[in-house]
């Protein structure tokens, strides 16, 4: 693909729903240079768009983008003087002006077409379900009467009971009981989720699959209205509003169009008081080439096709006003845990009670924590074989153990041996869980061991303690394992970049805030908010955007539904409540909050493209003027040839190549519009510099190369020499 | 109380309130007080640094002036002016020196009329000072912008020297000693150009008999 | 010392001079516009007028009192032509007829200055001196205060108000004008420019004919025709008569005030905003473009392309033997890069490129570095532009100094710099279109197309000056550049003062590593090519068929 500018490809067949969801516990991708990038344009998309771009040819949808506009009624006029004054160049360029309108309606088409798709994907799953309504259902009230209505009579407040194997009807919240359900429809995602009632884990979505189990859902939307609808409508660019900066953006080139406009219409008296009188087709295609037909025919394309960017990577933004919010982001608040943390704390150290060896403490903890199924138990395995060399021991492999599991009630894990005769037992768990089975079996804990544990806890890490029992001995405290919080790799590099972006990051805490700093600092954030609550949060919002910052943060819970509210950008998780959801202006259907950043560089991007286009457009024109206009005059004032730098063929050859130009390089950039131009995470200043290079020293450049090209090909056409 | 005025209206009038304050203090006082302090500290220049030949005012020194033979007929307006080849020549002016209607040609480059007017200036002023008609330097051919420029350029008035010297019977050599004297410099040596007053060269000229 | 070296000797010490100035000067404007004490002079003006001199403005209201004020002054100063034979000093000329008056107040009202009237011949001195001359110190005061309402939008934040219109032009007339009128009028006095009330001084000249020397208060409103960058002449013949201009030290003295408040003003805005770097950027694409003319014009006028200086040997029609080509192209270059129009030699003759210079000076909006005020709003103007465009290409919301650039901001700025170009296209077409019209030309071919396109140009962007061989004392045309002045100067403001209003409304966004940086040579660079683009782009048709076309 010819195209003017380095670009480069995106990965390929992303035009499916959703690229596979990262993993927990790595950063979003590796953090060398890395760059946004969209879906490839495929030449099929260009043909399946083309009878939905001929149907923009309607003037009452042109007239919404002047700049079209301009062309598609030039293009009449040109046909009009073609039919009445016949000619190889005026019909050539009544159909490139033609052919403009269309390209440029093309990039729209294409890239609604890409969203279409989605929709239709989605939609699929939005097949009519039949609800089973209750009549008076009430909270523990069993043995309501049922009754079956479509789903589309579902009104707010109607509760419904969903089986295994049903699809839920409506968006709502569960009321009662629990359920795996598989909202592959809508994350993409097939592994299923558990929705309960209470807590934040309770929203379900209507078209989504209940797998296991029975729950009662009371409505929480009204029929068209639900999640899926509104994703539906997103994607379609149904729902699509100009944004605030396209307005801004619009404005400016409707008022250069009519300067142009002006500039062409003016010149006629002045050509025929120099003798030469310009016909309405040369006049008209001198206005084509100067209104900035690039930006204009792409700006609508750019603007979908960030949105799209965003949905390929299963975040739906609820306006496109958002996506713009995003790029303009100043502070980040990114929760500790999940985003800058890996989920959970891992064992870190083993810190032996006095007159125990490591070693044994090491096989102790290892002992203690194969029955540990949590991550942080698996993590002390972990450690143990990666430190002390002790293999990892199957539950099996042992004879005659009897296995005590990790419960939330016990807070302690552990295992009893039955060795020739004695049991042995061991047992790690929290502190006060371990200590309390010390002194409750007659052994008493260490002041050494409640110091260790007292520098752990200072330190923001969790001490876990470990103690075994040989017999009916007495208890010993082996020694305490120090588990902490593990930075995710690549993070630091992640903020780095985001600090020469110009963002600044705020890690958000339930910790302490020692053990708040400490991990900040690990994770080189620019500040940290500790003992974090949903007040404290709002506040900090609140405070960033009185100092004129805009913010952007995640959450999932109802209690973070007022702060995602307030803030500029706000991503709900879909793992999160429904008023998350409804209250944030982005949702991410991953639930990755390190998302977050990779949405700033998209809202970023989008921007990019439109300015880069435009100074494109605009730097395009100088070049169409040293074709036209000596063709224009030259015939009067012979001087003006020199301005024929190009050494063009003929006045018509001229002419019609500057057009064919203009018309060509919307379809050669329509790649470019939706993928959007390469974006490297760096200052303003070196992010200029190299996009004024590229796009304004190359649209200065390279029509004059393009239209000497295609003049060389059209000073062959019969009538045009 | 009087019902306010409109606010447009009550703008109005604070407007012509502040033009009339303001065209007392600048429109009088200022220009008077200039006037009064310039009378009274530079009154050679604030009255047109004027000067005299044999007591009578003759013109001023920085206002060009024709210096060319009586009309044949004073009434007749289109009669075309003959130089007195007695005195050094200004150059050609759009409005033949007269200060009540002073400016340029205002012909363009390339204007016809301009070319010929300078290519017949050059004959007639080779004819008349009896040099080649490439010796004759561009300000004898062209208007200056005021048409009262008092100065030729130096090349000018040296190029007249043979011509003032034959007719007025003076010794060549001491004309052009004249000419030297009353070439001015650019002030301090950088601003404008190299010139000669013509009418304080003539008025040096009329003295030295 | 050769003729080169002395042309950049007069140019490098007109730059050291300016730059001696740019900090007091700048620094002392900038206190005008934001201190908050008042001189007892003042109080005592503020009571004489009714004006509450504590009052804030919002910036409908700073409007109304900008148009109230120039609408005022219009019919006062057309009334004075009007009735001028029944006043003192009028010389016995009669009363200015009408289409002539409403041209010449507008002209003045406007800081544009055109002149349809020959002065010697058409003003008495009283009109000079209470007319024209009071128009030369408030239309500039009117155009400084503006620009203050816009440097206020930048600097306020979470307002409506803009500053107070009437506090504006009185400090800036009573602060900053007269003081420095009256020291370099004096100065102007003591080098050769007249200063009388006499009439005509008839004398007996060495041939033996009459000349009748003129008088009149010329040097006060030489003065501030320049300080004030209005640029109409006491005489016809402008900076080009003796009696105005009468040497080498008082051209180069005419444009150091030329330059002197609008160099000044970028201070001003980086004082005002913080931040003196901004205040060098903007100052530096206005040195690009100064420059860059002053070099082409010298060069051109040097090179004497075109038949006519070509037959004479040298560009030398138009121009005055005592300033030579150099102090001539400086003052060429200065006055249309700055809306003055004043002129000590006739553009008309100087050779096609060398006039195409000038009128693309003008076609640049008056705004490198521009009328008093209005050059540094227009530039402004131009810089929010130029900031939307490269704000987007780094990937932001563009903003300038903090403001974001939006909707309501880009509809302004695009306005603005929709509204000359289409007051000079339509004009220009429109004449061209006339038969009639188009036969006041006193050239023909490209060359006369050009000089109405320079007329409407200069009427359009408030310049004045003039490819003076078109007449244009008919009612037709009177009316014509009457009304392009007119749009041409308060249309902007209103689009001028509807931005200030805007931007004093947001909360600044704070600077970070994401801004686009406004204050260094890369943001120098991209204001320059996008003026230099939008402006060459609007314009490069209409300059083909005139001075590109006479010229190549």
């Amino acid at each position: 693909m010819p195209s003017p500018t380095p670009t480069e490809a995106g990965p390929a067949g992303a035009a499916t729903l959703g690229p596979v969801p990262q993993p927990a516990g790595t950063p979003g991708r590796d953090s060398g240079p890395h760059r946004v990038s969209g879906g490839l344009l495929e030449p099929g998309q260009l043909l399946a768009a083309l009878p939905g771009a001929l149907r923009k040819l309607d003037p009452r949808v042109m007239v919404r983008n002047p700049v079209m506009f301009v062309v598609e009624v030039g293009s009449v006029l040109t046909t009009g003087s073609a039919v009445a004054d016949p000619s190889v160049f005026s019909w050539s360029i009544a159909a490139w002006l033609w052919l403009t309108v269309v390209f440029a309606n093309l990039a729209e088409a294409v890239a609604e077409g890409r969203g279409k798709a989605q929709a239709d994907t989605l939609r699929r799953t939005r097949t009519d379900t039949t609800a089973r309504r209750l009549v008076d259902w009430a909270p523990g009230r069993t043995g309501a009467a049922e009754e079956e209505v479509s789903a589309t009579a579902l009104r707010l407040g109607d509760t419904v009971v969903v089986e295994a194997g049903q699809t839920i009807p409506g968006d709502g919240d569960v009321v009662e009981g629990v359920a795996s359900v598989d909202e592959s429809a809508i994350t993409g995602e097939s592994a299923p989720v558990i929705r309960e009632s209470g807590g934040d884990r309770s929203a379900v979505t209507g078209g989504t699959k209940v797998l296991s189990d029975r729950i009662v859902v009371r409505i929480t939307s009204e029929p068209g209205k639900t999640f899926i609808d509104r994703m539906i409508a997103l994607v379609e660019g149904a729902a699509r509003q100009k944004t605030p900066n396209e307005i801004a953006l619009n404005i400016l080139l409707a008022s250069l169009t009519v300067v142009f406009l002006l500039a062409v219409v003016t010149l006629q008296p002045m050509a025929a008081y120099a003798g030469a009188p310009q016909t309405l087709v040369v006049l008209t295609a001198l206005t084509v080439a100067l209104i900035p037909t690039t930006i204009g025919a792409l700006l609508s394309a750019i603007g979908i096709a960030g949105m799209d960017r965003l949905v390929q990577r299963n975040v739906l933004a609820m306006s496109g006003r958002a996506v713009e919010a995003a790029g303009d982001v100043n502070t980040l608040l990114l929760d500790k845990t999940g985003t800058i943390t890996l989920g959970n704390r891992q064992a870190a150290e083993f810190l032996p009670a006095a007159g125990t060896a490591t070693g044994e403490l090491a096989d102790a903890a290892q002992l203690s924590s194969l029955a540990d199924e949590t991550p942080e138990g698996r993590s002390v395995v972990v450690l143990a074989k990666e430190k002390y060399g002790l293999r990892a021991r199957q539950q099996g492999e042992l004879g005659h153990a009897v296995w005590v599991p990790f419960t939330a009630q016990t807070r302690m894990s552990g295992v009893d041996l039955d060795e020739d005769g004695t049991v042995r037992s061991v047992r790690k768990g929290a502190a006060g869980a371990v200590s309390a089975w010390v002194s409750d079996n007659g052994g008493t804990v260490g002041a050494d061991v409640g110091e260790l544990v007292e520098r752990i806890s200072a330190s923001g890490g969790t001490p876990l303690v470990v103690a075994s029992r040989e017999g009916d001995a007495a208890p010993r405290v082996l020694g305490v394992i120090h588990l902490k919080d593990v930075v995710k790799h690549g993070i630091r590099e992640r903020f780095e970049e985001l600090r020469r972006m110009g963002i600044r990051t705020v890690m958000i805490t339930g910790d302490n805030p020692l053990t708040a700093r400490a991990i900040a600092e690990e994770a080189g954030v620019d500040d940290f908010l500790a003992e974090a609550t949903p007040e404290d949060k709002m506040a900090l919002i609140k405070q960033e955007q009185a100092g004129g910052k805009l913010v952007a943060m995640t959450g999932d819970g109802t209690n973070d539904a007022p702060a995602l509210a307030q803030a500029d950008v706000g991503v709900a998780m879909n793992t999160g409540t429904m008023a998350a959801k409804e209250a944030g202006n982005m949702v991410d259907l991953d639930s990755n909050p390190t998302k977050l950043i990779e949405i700033v560089e998209i809202g970023k991007q989008l921007l990019i493209t439109r300015g880069a286009l435009t100074t494109f457009s605009i730097a395009n024109d100088v070049a169409k003027y040293f074709a036209i206009i000596p063709a224009m005059f030259a015939a009067v004032y012979p001087g003006l040839d020199r301005l024929n730098v190009m050494q063009l063929h003929s006045p018509q050859s001229a002419i019609t190549s500057a057009i064919v130009f203009n018309a060509l390089i919307i379809v050669v950039l329509i790649p470019l519009a939706l993928r959007g131009v390469r974006y490297r995470p760096s200052s303003a200043a070196s992010l200029l510099r190299r996009n004024l290079w590229v796009y304004g020293l190359g649209g200065l450049v390279l029509p004059f190369a393009g239209i000497k090209l295609i003049d060389l090909v059209v000073q062959f056409v019969p009538g045009l020499r | 109380m009087a019902t306010p005025l409109p606010a447009a209206l009550r703008t109005h009038l604070t407007a012509l309130r502040m033009l009339l304050v303001m065209t007392v203090l600048l429109g009088l006082a200022y220009p008077l007080l200039l006037t009064g302090v310039g009378q009274a500290a530079f009154p050679r220049q604030a009255n047109g640094s004027l000067v005299e030949s044999h007591g009578k005012v003759v013109g001023s020194s920085l206002i060009g002036q024709g210096f060319d033979l009586p009309k044949k007929d004073p009434g007749d307006a289109d009669e075309p002016a003959r130089p007195d080849p007695r005195w050094f020549q200004p150059r050609p002016s759009a409005g033949g020196y007269d200060p009540t209607a002073t400016g340029a040609s205002n012909l363009g480059p390339n204007s016809e009329d301009l070319v010929r007017a300078v290519r017949e200036r050059r004959a007639a002023v080779a004819a008349f000072d009896g040099v080649a008609p490439s010796q004759v330097p561009a300000d004898a051919v062209t208007a200056s912008g005021s048409g009262l420029d008092p100065h030729i350029s130096p090349a000018y008035a040296r190029e007249q020297v043979a011509r003032v010297a034959r007719v007025r019977g003076l010794d060549r050599a001491a004309v052009a000693a004249l000419v030297e004297r009353h070439v001015q410099g650019p002030v301090a040596g950088f601003l404008g150009q190299e010139r000669v007053n013509v009418l304080e060269l003539n008025r040096a000229l009329d003295a030295l008999r | 010392m050769s003729p080169t070296l002395a042309g950049w000797l007069q140019v490098s010490v007109l730059v050291g001079a300016l730059a001696a100035c740019y900090r007091p000067l700048g620094d002392w404007i900038a206190h005008l516009f934001t201190s908050p004490r008042h001189l007892r002079a003042e109080r005592a003006l503020y009571r004489l007028t009714g004006v509450d001199g504590d009052a804030d403005q919002r910036w409908p209201v700073y409007l109304r009192s900008v148009l109230a004020f120039s609408a005022v002054s219009v019919v006062f100063l057309y009334v004075l032509q009007r009735v001028q034979n029944h006043l003192l000093l009028s010389l016995g000329f009669p009363a200015v007829k009408a289409d002539m008056a409403f041209n010449t107040a507008v002209s003045f009202v406007t800081n544009t200055n055109w002149q349809s009237y020959s002065g010697e011949s058409t003003m008495g001195h009283l009109v000079q001196m209470a007319g024209l001359a009071v128009q030369n110190f408030v239309s500039a005061a009117v155009g400084i205060a503006v620009v203050a309402a816009l440097i206020r939008g930048f600097t306020r934040s979470r307002t409506d108000r803009v500053g107070n219109f009437w506090v504006d032009l009185t400090r800036v007339v009573l602060r900053l004008l007269l003081p420095l009128a009256v020291v370099l009028g004096l100065v102007l006095v003591a080098a050769g420019a007249v200063q009388n009330l006499h009439g005509l001084t008839d004398v007996h000249t060495l041939v033996g004919g009459s000349q009748s020397i003129t008088g009149g208060p010329v040097a006060s409103q030489e003065v501030i025709k320049e300080l004030g960058t209005n640029g109409g002449g006491f005489y016809n013949a402008n900076s080009a008569h003796p009696f105005e201009n009468p040497n080498g030290f008082t051209n180069w003295l005419e444009v150091f005030l030329i330059l002197l408040i609008p160099v000044a003003l970028p201070r001003t805005f980086g004082r005002m905003v913080g931040d003196n770097r901004q205040g060098y950027a903007i100052l530096s694409v206005m040195a690009v473009f100064w420059v860059a003319s002053v070099a082409l014009v010298t060069f051109f006028e040097a090179q004497h392309h075109g038949a006519a200086a070509q037959a004479a040997g040298a560009a030398t029609e138009g121009k005055e033997q005592r300033f030579g080509i150099a102090a001539s192209a400086l003052f060429a270059a200065s006055t249309t890069l700055t809306s003055t129009g004043a002129v000590n030699s006739f553009h008309d003759s100087y050779t096609p490129f060398g006039g195409g210079v000038t009128i693309f000076n003008m076609m640049l909006g008056e705004i490198a570095p521009g009328g008093v005020g209005s050059g540094l709003y227009g530039m402004l103007v131009l810089a929010v532009v130029a900031v939307f465009v490269a704000g987007l290409m780094v990937g932001r919301t563009p903003e300038y100094l903090g403001k974001k650039l939006g909707a309501r901001e880009m509809k302004f700025a695009s306005l603005y710099i929709l509204t000359t170009p289409a007051v000079v296209l339509v004009g220009t077409g429109l004449a061209m279109a006339l038969p009639g019209e188009r036969a006041d030309m006193l050239n023909s071919g490209p060359h006369g197309f050009s000089e109405v396109l320079y007329a409407f140009t200069s009427a359009a962007n408030n310049n004045g000056s003039a490819f003076a061989g078109i007449t244009v004392s008919t009612p037709w045309w009177n009316t014509a550049l009457g009304l392009a002045m007119l749009v041409g100067r308060f249309l902007p403001m209103v689009f001028v003062l509807a931005l200030a209003g805007s931007l004093a409304r947001q909360q600044p966004v704070p600077a970070t590593e994401g801004t686009l940086p406004t204050h260094k040579p890369l943001f120098v660079g991209l204001l320059t090519g996008v003026v230099l683009i939008v402006v060459g782009l609007t314009y490069f048709p209409a300059l083909a068929l005139g001075p590109i076309a006479e010229g190549l």
